[in-house]
């Protein structure tokens, strides 16, 4: 059916050796439920969730533990029921070793699902719906965890041409997408058929990688008794990387979405597979995204795809797939573009499409560096069409202006380019750095300057309110401009006011008083508070233990 | 622990820079059929030196010596120069050409990389400025005896019995300086210099580097661009002339069989730390390159231009770079609609 | 020989007239002087550099009635920046003026504020609230770390928390080139 689809192609790219096998030999396995679930509350792009839950709180399985914080959010929800035992600083899946908030949930083993109602979104507004998305926890599982429902939104035209769908999974040894193409094809399409309605696209491809023979037929044949036409799988030539989703949209439709600007505004959207899933969960089924379809690959005796509730640790999940002795590390994601894990003892979260078992063996540290020679094999590769050396070039040596003007943020860290590179250059850890360097001063760069306006803002408000009071002392008065020339020049000198006098002899008071306090019992100013003031001082309490808490490594590290 | 990308492409320079010398094997075998066995003397002659100055210029700066060594740019370097100064000229002339080309033209501009001019082709313009006359000898075709040409080498005296200029310096000298009716043809016709393309012998080295860059091109380690324009400026400019007079223009199978064309094609205007790397930029480059050398073959002193024209474009390199930057991802057509 | 002089000379005359059209056709109407000091110094108003505030500062900077080096907030790349605008040498920070620190934020201790409004006014940039014997609080997002509502507090309950490295705002490292012995890298 899909003869007839005219195909583009992206420039560059490259082919890895794939190993993508090995995790498809068996079926999808539902991993145990572990003694601990650590959720960590920011798994998605955006603002951080806010807790909904304490220490000693009892939740059910699908419940709500963290509320999106502002629309550019997402929810998240526990694993399974049990008992919160702490909301605490746990190390996070994630490169630097740091750690974040998360909810420790200790599993009661009844798995107790929370009330679950298929959301009638044909009823809803679409507003209603995205709201319902965000509070469901649904955001891209292809590992950016951008969150879903902003992307579920038609934009000015009220409709889409195309609605992509990434089943393409071009990085090796990830095999998730895969198997779950070949095992739940058809609720996968039910989602898709709910984006489409939401979405109003006229059409929707699925875009799969020409490897995986398997997933094309299992998707073909639940979509040949399907009603809905419009749905059509189409094999891409197998390329790395084929299913970043700028190269997708490119290769299915043709259309080039540029750096910083939404593909909406082009007739596209792209979505994965997982997440077309996860939206057909939460819409028809009432459930929110509590797990995903993890593959556990690479130095391991049988690797497999696993189900795996959020909050699990890679290290319960390594353990199942008989890792080999000579294991040195932990990734999360692939080869190409995955991270290396500070510890194997992180929880799965969202964005954990894979578990990379690595070894010094599989993936060996590679050569010394040498200088760039300008051979252009970056450049051939690169499927952003960039010129990777003069990136590297002057990340290298801290001149960011001219690496952006050589579109450094059109990278999408692909890695092709260090793939390819003669010299051994890891190149796109000098783009990381100097994305992250850039990065850091726009936002110390947007602090000076609301400093800058608020400090001038007061500057101006000190004036008037000098000139207000100069005005009203000479109202007061009523003797003439002598007088309120006098007072200006008062209300001008440096010097206390009267007014201020009494002030300060108050002060004084309220510090004679404090003192005394203080020397009696524990200082005490909250002595006959409203309830809501208590309440208040509750939550401020809350908030400063948790700053002096992420406070402490810092603190530690002055010492 | 490096970061991802955890797999890389079994590719290093040194493998790109053997094969650079494999591909010029070929070429060198037919040279050494015509011309004797003493461009192999300097071959080894440029390699040790290379290697020897490029060592103690790696221990002066303090860089690892053993891995820099070996990445074979210095040979490569050392080869380009033995094949393109005389196969017979005295050996101190080599050991300076190289020495100048790994001390200063790549190492006092910072090593590997960064280089903005190509070494051998400044070790090459150095010395043609300096000795002008034993730069032009060259041994006659089929005077293939190995130890006149060694003691040529090594010896103190020049053995002009054995040597004769190139056919690019014998046509231009006859055209200058004879007497105003010699014609292209005359010259071409009357003398055992000249062969049926490109001058005796010269034509088959030229085709031997040919094959050498087809493989280099197989390989992808250089692409068609720099070859392709630098070949075809060479051959429309010198077409279009000769058709305008050709009894004062020689022709383009001339031009692109003799000479260092086809050597400067595949081999010496393909070097991508001095040249241009972006595809328009390669083609302006090697267009470029084939203009000037057209220029300097037809109307300057030298007995051939390649080296001056190359060294002139490096210098303009960066700019050209600059303003052919390929379209980005997205960039490329208003709103990214497809072509 | 005087065809070629003749020819340099044109050439010469050429190229630059060229390139003083180019500077008059393609000047930018830069900010005034103050404007560019002020945009690299960091906002912090805190007044160690000797100044009321950055603006202050920027403009003595401008009027050559000040060094560079004053600026402890705005660090060794501050001093770099300022260096590279004004075309001036680069300095090592002021001792007198103060020391680097990690950027922290003010801190208030409600169990012990009594409400006295004076930290409120020694504030620059109004990151604190509150209204008299009313607990007052830091609005942490606007706080610059300036230490001006440290003295005036009677009762000594603000303190500076630095502000911890977070998953948000962790930065990528500059990569380190192995540096391999020599003997190693032959192998
Ligand atoms: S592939 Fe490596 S050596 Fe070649 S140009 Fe790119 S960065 Fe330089
Ligand atoms: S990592 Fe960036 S520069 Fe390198 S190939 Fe990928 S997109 Fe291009
Ligand atoms: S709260 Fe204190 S440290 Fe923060 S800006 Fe205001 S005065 Fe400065």
């Amino acid at each position: 059916m899909n003869a007839l689809q005219r195909l583009f192609r992206f420039n560059g790219g490259v082919k890895p050796d794939y190993h993508k096998e090995p995790s498809t030999h068996l079926p999808i396995a539902v991993a145990p439920t572990p003694t601990l679930l650590v959720i960590p509350l920011h798994q998605s792009i955006g603002g951080p969730p806010r807790p909904l839950v304490k220490a000693g709180d009892g939740v059910l399985k699908g419940q709500r533990i963290g509320d999106a914080d502002g629309n550019v959010s997402s929810a998240v929800h526990a694993s399974t029921s049990g008992t919160v035992v702490a909301v605490e600083m746990r190390l996070m899946p994630h490169t630097s070793g740091l750690s974040a908030m998360c909810v420790v949930i200790e599993p009661d083993g009844r798995d107790e699902w929370v009330e679950r109602n298929p959301f009638d979104f044909r009823a809803a507004t679409p507003t209603a719906t995205r709201d319902y998305l965000r509070d469901a926890g649904v955001v891209g599982l292809g590992g950016a965890v951008f969150p879903s429902h902003l992307k579920l939104n038609a934009g000015k035209q009220g409709k889409l041409d195309t609605l992509v769908l990434n089943g393409a999974e071009c990085e090796p040894f990830i095999t998730c997408d895969d198997v779950l193409m070949r095992e739940r094809a058809d609720r996968l399409l039910k989602g898709a058929a709910i984006m489409r309605e939401m979405l109003a696209a006229s059409r929707v491809l699925i875009g799969i990688e020409d490897n995986k023979p398997e997933a094309i037929a299992a998707l073909e044949a639940a979509s040949a008794g399907n009603i809905d036409t419009t749905i059509q799988v189409v094999a891409v030539p197998t390329r790395y990387p084929a299913g970043g989703a700028k190269q997708l949209i490119r290769v299915l439709t043709g259309i080039e979405v540029p750096h910083g600007e939404r593909s909406t505004d082009y007739g596209v959207q792209c979505f994965n597979v997982g997440t077309a899933f996860a939206i057909y969960e939460a819409i028809a089924l009432g459930q929110p995204l509590i797990s995903r379809i993890v593959t556990v690959a690479g130095n391991v005796g049988q690797a497999r795809n696993y189900e795996v509730l959020f909050g699990t640790s890679m290290r319960d999940l390594v353990a199942l797939c008989a890792p080999l002795p000579d294991t040195d590390r932990v990734i999360m994601g692939g080869p190409m573009m995955g991270f290396r894990m500070p510890s194997d003892d992180v929880p799965v979260v969202k964005a954990t499409n894979c578990v990379l078992v690595g070894s010094q063996k599989l993936f060996p540290q590679p050569p010394p560096e040498m200088p760039c020679i300008r051979c252009g094999e970056c450049a051939k590769a690169c499927p952003a069409d960039l010129q990777p050396f003069e990136m590297y070039w002057f990340s290298r040596a801290r001149i960011f202006g001219k690496a952006q003007e050589y579109h450094l943020f059109d990278c999408i860290e692909c890695g092709c380019c260090a793939y390819v590179c003669p010299s051994r250059i890891p190149l796109v850890d000098y783009y990381r750095f100097a994305k992250s360097e850039i990065w850091a001063r726009e936002v110390e760069k947007d602090a000076a300057d609301l400093a800058r306006d608020r400090y001038e803002f007061r500057l101006l408000r000190e004036e008037r309110e000098k000139q207000e009071k100069a005005a009203k002392l000479a109202a007061k008065t009523a003797a003439g401009r002598e007088k309120a020339a006098a007072a200006l020049a008062e209300a001008e000198k440096p010097a206390r006011t009267p007014d201020e006098e009494a002030k300060h002899a108050l002060i004084a008071a309220a510090l004679e008083r404090a003192k005394a306090q203080k020397e009696q019992v524990h200082p005490e100013n909250t002595g006959n508070l409203t309830a809501e003031q208590r309440a208040e001082i509750v939550a401020i309490e809350a908030r400063r233990a948790e700053i002096r808490e992420q406070a402490k490594p810092h603190l530690r590290q002055d010492d | 622990m490096n970061n991802s990308p955890y797999f890389l492409k079994p590719a290093s320079v040194q493998s790109v820079m053997m094969r650079v010398l494999l591909a010029l094997i070929p070429g060198i075998a037919v040279y050494v059929w015509f011309f004797g066995a003493a461009v192999l003397v300097q071959i080894a002659l440029a390699s040790v030196t290379a290697l020897l100055a490029e060592a103690a210029m790696l221990k002066l700066r303090g860089k690892p010596v053993m891995l820099f060594l070996g990445d074979g740019s210095a040979l490569v370097t050392a080869w380009l120069i033995a094949l393109t100064f005389p196969p017979i000229a005295p050996w101190w002339l080599t050991v300076i050409g190289v020495l100048a080309a790994i001390v200063i033209a790549k190492h006092l501009y910072g090593g590997l990389g960064q280089n903005p001019f190509n070494p051998a082709m400044v070790a090459f313009a150095l010395m043609i400025v300096a000795y002008p006359s034993l730069m032009s000898q060259w041994p006659a075709v089929g005077f293939t005896d190995f130890m006149p040409q060694w003691n040529a080498i090594f010896g103190t005296r020049q053995l002009d019995a054995i040597t004769m200029a190139t056919p690019l310096d014998a046509l231009r000298t006859a055209l200058h300086t004879a007497d105003a009716r010699a014609t292209v043809a005359g010259v071409l016709g009357n003398d055992a210099t000249f062969g049926n393309i490109g001058g005796k012998g010269w034509e088959w080295v030229a085709a031997g580097y040919f094959i050498g860059g087809i493989y280099l091109l197989q390989q992808r380690i250089i692409t068609w661009h720099m070859p392709a324009a630098f070949l075809a400026t060479l051959f429309v400019i010198s077409g279009g002339f000769a058709l305008y007079d050709p009894t004062r223009f020689v022709g383009p199978s001339f031009h692109l069989f003799t000479g260092g064309a086809m050597l400067g094609a595949f081999f010496i205007i393909t070097d991508p730390v001095s040249g241009c790397t972006t595809p328009r930029g390669k083609l302006i480059f090697a267009a470029g390159i084939g203009l000037l050398t057209w220029i300097i073959r037809t109307f300057g002193a030298y007995p051939d231009g390649i080296a001056f024209a190359v060294l002139l474009l490096n210098i303009a390199a960066p700019l050209i770079d600059m303003n052919t930057q390929p379209p980005v991802f997205g960039h490329k057509r208003k709103g990214g609609r497809p072509s | 020989m005087l065809e070629a002089l003749l020819v340099m000379a044109l050439g010469a005359v050429v190229l630059g007239a060229a390139l003083g059209y180019a500077a008059v056709r393609f000047r930018v109407e830069g900010d005034p002087l103050v404007e560019k000091i002020d945009a690299i110094l960091p906002q912090t108003q805190c007044g160690q550099c000797g100044f009321p505030g950055c603006k202050p500062y920027a403009q003595a900077i401008a009027k050559g009635e000040a060094e560079i080096n004053q600026c402890p907030p705005g660090g060794e790349e501050g001093i770099h920046k300022l260096a590279d605008l004004l075309g001036r040498e680069v300095k090592p920070l002021s001792a007198e003026h103060g020391i680097e620190k990690p950027k922290s934020i003010a801190l208030i201790d409600e169990q012990t504020c009594i409400g006295c409004t004076l930290c409120i006014q020694a504030c620059p940039v109004d990151a604190i609230v509150g209204a008299a014997k009313q607990m007052h609080t830091v609005i942490a997002k606007q706080c610059t770390g300036c230490e001006l509502c440290l003295p005036p507090c009677p009762v000594d309950c603000i303190s500076m928390e630095p502000i911890p490295e977070s998953v948000e705002s962790w930065k990528w490292r500059y990569p380190v080139v192995r540096i391999v012995p020599a003997d190693k890298a032959a192998a």
